[in-house]
């Protein structure tokens, strides 16, 4: 039993709860823009629209409600699925946003592993690339670069990617490309500063752990480095690495954003900024809902991860091997509060 | 092999067979070893860490380094597994391991040496296992990297290897994590991982100063077990003179790099040679014969510290408590109490409810005119709980976490004067120049921080913060078990002191015996959260009332010394 029940119920009651503050921020938020997208949309003089139909149709939108009723209503309506309508195309939110979506689910996805796999070779080889030789210098430039992915700016990194490996290489089309062609850029412009984070702390918690007392005697007992690495250090240092990984999830939306316009693919970054420019409030107001959702989720799953890794975090394991105890030969081991002198064996 | 038959042949044993006196297992020869760069905080970064140290290990005898911290024991132990940090390297000198020159191996070579033909037990056992990993895995882990069992074979290794090290219930033990045992435990199993391979050399790098006398005993016997068994050397790396006098053949004292007196332990222990080796062997606690007095017990005024059926029970199963239960004890004004037990006994509990800062769930604490059970509650008592804070202090035992490490030592003496409001700002500058002077530290020291100062100082330094409060009980956590017994006897003359200048009332707790018989007027024995029997020092350790407290006075080592 590696997942307490009680402790789940708890977790999805919170997610839940963000969800809910999420959506009414939002709303809050976007009520507070002065002028509204019915506004924006009809009453342009382009139109020709008169004063009584634009009346007729803020009546029929119910701009002009009271907004405890509006947030209610609308609250109602994600509730049962209803995502309400875009001012600006009349179509149904949840269409907009279902076309969008699968293509910046695969972007998201595609980009996310490929950062998670380009940060664990640069923390692999920063921290037991070679210390001598003609190599060495390969660790030390290793050990910089998530300042430097870091501080890319991703639309930048976008049309430096497209400068130079379609116009100047050729490699790879950007104009009509296949599927999967299509996919090759963006991915890194996504994935390069997305990694950043994830290989510093990566960086930070092998040097640590390769420094603790177990390493030292898994290594008397006459281990490889490698074999050091993968049976005695990459547990240890892998959960500073998750606890990041749920928190650049927001990068990741934001990054798709940029990247998709950037692009030009169409997803849920590119409705995003069109719905911005036309103050599409139902459109935003899904995707803030949606993007918060990817985060809760995101975190929910690396709590539930946290004691399948770290043994000491499963808090019902002592109980259910109560009859082996720890008493022996000191007595109980630690008193159960925490030792205000610090045990001898802290 | 069961453990009456592991006695038996301990008993039967004479010197292994096949070994001849003249061939040792482990030669070490003029070894020299520098640190390259690192040493800026000291003054001495000219001179090697290690200089000149021969040493001798022969099959199934044990050949004890002994020293104080930073006279390059642990540094010796490590040149000869290979492990030096990389900034240390060996500059001179040969390490023969049998016909193996360990000093000409490469890294492919160490591979075939470390774990199968030297094992290595570290010193910490909290942090020396793989928390993640079950200590199952731990102790086949060596099987493992040398290839000399599959995950079936090993697990049925594993268990007989941990049914010799004594761990009850082998095949459950095998799938519980390090957190589930006590430290005694993990020495154990951390020492059944280092014999997974039977290697011809044992290193133990302190393996016992982290652990409670009576487990001391416990894995010291094991480590005297194996050896006769299996005809293994061990090299013993302590600071210890006591364990080192009673279980080693031959002593190899250490100071500043340099092997200053060695020799047959009996010759070492009889007749020490060097000034440095008779001082360590008369600041060793567990060598002194008497305490330092006897109580002068004042039976006219009553007692400053009382306390009655002091209760905080944590949990409980059959007859043991974790936390306290209905303890009493007083304590006369000027005079120390010495709260003696094993970790888990109750005595932080004890500490912490004296200290105030734990209320508990019964009982009466008074010290002096405040009652410690209670303090009050909210912001009209604040004054009341700052008077007794400032008449109340405590000092830790591990001065290196408690300093704070951003703090100079003139921030760390100021912050409680100004937090009690003592003196002005014009005089306190003044009060911190005399505590200094009062804990004998110089003045040029105030504007130092925590990492540049010894343990020795830095425990200074939190006495100092503890006096300057003008407190009248102080509570000692452990205070002296992290320090060098040097530098141990001289924290203990220094609360002597201050104790009679000052007029102060201590209340001492230590896993240790023999330190608590030298600075304690009167001692109290704790076990399981009781208090099992108390009474003036000297009367207790001659005529001990119960069981226990026998075992633990018994678990004291006892070297051959005028045996």
């Amino acid at each position: 039993m590696l997942v307490d029940t009680k402790y789940l119920f708890l977790r999805l009651g919170q997610a839940i709860l963000v969800l809910l503050l999420a959506f009414t921020a939002a709303f809050v938020l976007l009520s507070l823009i002065p002028g509204d997208g019915v506004t924006a949309r009809f009453a342009d003089p382009a139109l020709g629209l008169s004063a009584d139909q634009i009346a007729a149709i803020r009546e029929e939108t119910g701009a002009d409600s009271p907004a405890l009723s509006r947030y209610l209503l609308t609250l109602a309506g994600f509730l049962a699925g209803n995502f309400g309508f875009s001012v600006q195309t009349g179509a149904a939110v949840s269409t907009i946003v279902a076309a969008a979506l699968p293509s910046t689910a695969v972007l998201a996805l595609s980009g996310f592993v490929t950062a998670l796999v380009l940060a664990v070779i640069i923390a692999v080889l920063a921290t037991y690339g070679p210390t001598s030789g003609p190599l060495r210098w390969v660790r030390r430039a290793l050990d910089a670069t998530p300042s430097l992915f870091i501080s890319i700016p991703v639309f930048w990194l976008g049309i430096l990617l497209i400068q130079v490996f379609s116009f100047q290489l050729g490699l790879v089309s950007v104009v009509e490309p296949g599927s999967a062609e299509a996919l090759v850029l963006p991915t890194l412009t996504v994935a390069v500063p997305l990694s950043a984070p994830i290989a510093q702390v990566l960086i930070r918690s092998i040097t640590e752990v390769k420094t603790s007392p177990f390493v030292k005697v898994t290594q008397a007992k006459g281990a490889s480095e490698p074999w050091i690495l993968v049976h005695a250090v990459a547990r240890n240092a892998i959960l500073p690495g998750l606890t990041i990984i749920g928190l650049i999830f927001g990068e990741l939306v934001a990054g798709a954003v940029v990247t998709e316009t950037v692009f030009g693919r169409n997803g849920i970054g590119q409705i995003t900024a069109q719905a911005v420019t036309h103050r599409d409030n139902p459109i935003l107001l899904a995707v803030v809902v949606i993007a918060t959702f990817g985060y809760v989720l995101i975190n929910l799953i690396v709590d539930l991860l946290y004691p399948v890794i770290d043994v000491r975090l499963r808090g019902n394991r002592t109980s259910t091997l109560a009859q082996v105890g720890t008493a022996e030969d000191t007595g109980p081991a630690e008193p159960v509060s925490g030792n205000f002198a610090g045990g001898k064996e802290s | 092999m069961t453990a009456s038959a592991l006695a038996t042949s301990r008993s039967t044993q004479s010197t292994p067979a096949g070994s001849s006196a003249s061939a040792p297992l482990l030669a070490v020869r003029g070894l020299q070893v520098d640190y390259s760069h690192g040493r800026r905080h000291r003054g001495d970064d000219s001179s090697p860490a290690v200089d000149g140290v021969d040493l001798e290990v022969r099959p199934g005898s044990m050949t004890a380094v002994v020293g104080e911290s930073g006279s390059g024991k642990s540094t010796t132990a490590n040149a000869v597994i290979g492990l030096l940090p990389e900034s240390a390297r060996v500059t001179a000198g040969r390490i023969h391991l049998g016909e193996v020159s360990l000093t000409d191996l490469q890294a492919s070579g160490w591979h075939g040496i470390r774990g199968s033909q030297i094992g290595y037990v570290p010193q910490d056992p909290g942090n020396s296992l793989n928390p993640l990993q079950t200590i199952g895995k731990s102790v086949a882990e060596a099987l493992r990297i040398h290839k000399r069992a599959d995950a079936k074979s090993a697990r049925a290794q594993v268990i007989e290897l941990l049914a010799k090290v004594g761990i009850d219930r082998p095949e459950l033990r095998a799938d519980q994590f390090p957190h589930e045992l006590s430290g005694g435990m993990r020495q154990r199993v951390l020492i059944a991982s280092a014999i997974a391979l039977r290697p011809r050399l044992l290193i133990a790098d302190e393996p016992t100063s982290a652990l409670d006398v009576t487990v001391q005993k416990q894995v010291l016997d094991l480590l005297d077990d194996l050896r006769a068994e299996t005809g293994m050397g061990i090299l013993f790396i302590t600071h210890d003179l006591a364990v080192a006098g009673e279980r080693a053949d031959e002593v190899v004292v250490m100071q500043a790099g340099r092997v200053v007196e060695a020799g047959p332990a009996a010759q070492v222990f009889g007749a020490p040679a060097t000034d440095y080796a008779a001082r360590l062997l008369a600041d060793a606690p567990a060598l002194m014969t008497k305490s330092r007095r006897t109580a002068v017990t004042s039976a006219s005024s009553r007692p400053f510290v009382s306390v009655e059926n002091l209760t905080q029970v944590y949990a409980r199963s059959q007859n043991q408590v974790i936390g306290v239960e209905e303890v009493s004890f007083t304590v006369d004004r000027g005079t120390t109490l010495g709260i003696v037990g094993e970790s888990g006994s109750g005595k932080t509990t004890t500490g912490k409810a004296l200290t105030g800062f734990l209320t508990p769930q019964s009982g009466h604490l008074r010290v002096g005119d405040f009652d410690a059970a209670n303090l009050g509650q909210g912001w009209s008592a604040r004054r009341h709980r700052l008077d007794f804070r400032r008449t109340v202090q405590l000092v830790h035992q591990n001065p290196y976490s408690a300093l704070d490490p951003k703090f100079s030592i003139r921030q760390t003496l100021l912050e409680p004067l100004r937090n009690f409001g003592i003196g002005s700002r014009g005089s306190r500058p003044e009060l911190v120049a005399q505590i200094l002077d009062r804990v004998a530290l110089p003045s040029s020291f105030l504007d130092r921080r925590p990492r540049e100062l010894s343990g020795g100082q830095l425990q200074r330094v939190a006495i100092a913060r503890a006096l300057i409060a003008g407190p009248e009980l102080v509570v000692f956590d452990e205070a002296v078990s992290a320090l060098d017994v040097t530098v141990q006897a001289q924290i203990l003359a220094l609360l002597d002191d201050l104790q009679k200048e000052l007029g102060l009332t201590y209340v001492f707790i230590s896993h240790d015996l023999a330190v608590v018989r030298q600075i304690a007027d009167t001692v109290a024995v704790m076990s399981q959260g009781h208090l099992v029997e108390s009474g003036p020092t000297e009367e207790l350790f001659a005529r001990p009332q119960t069981g226990y407290t026998r075992t633990l006075l018994d678990a004291i080592p006892r070297p051959v010394v005028g045996a």
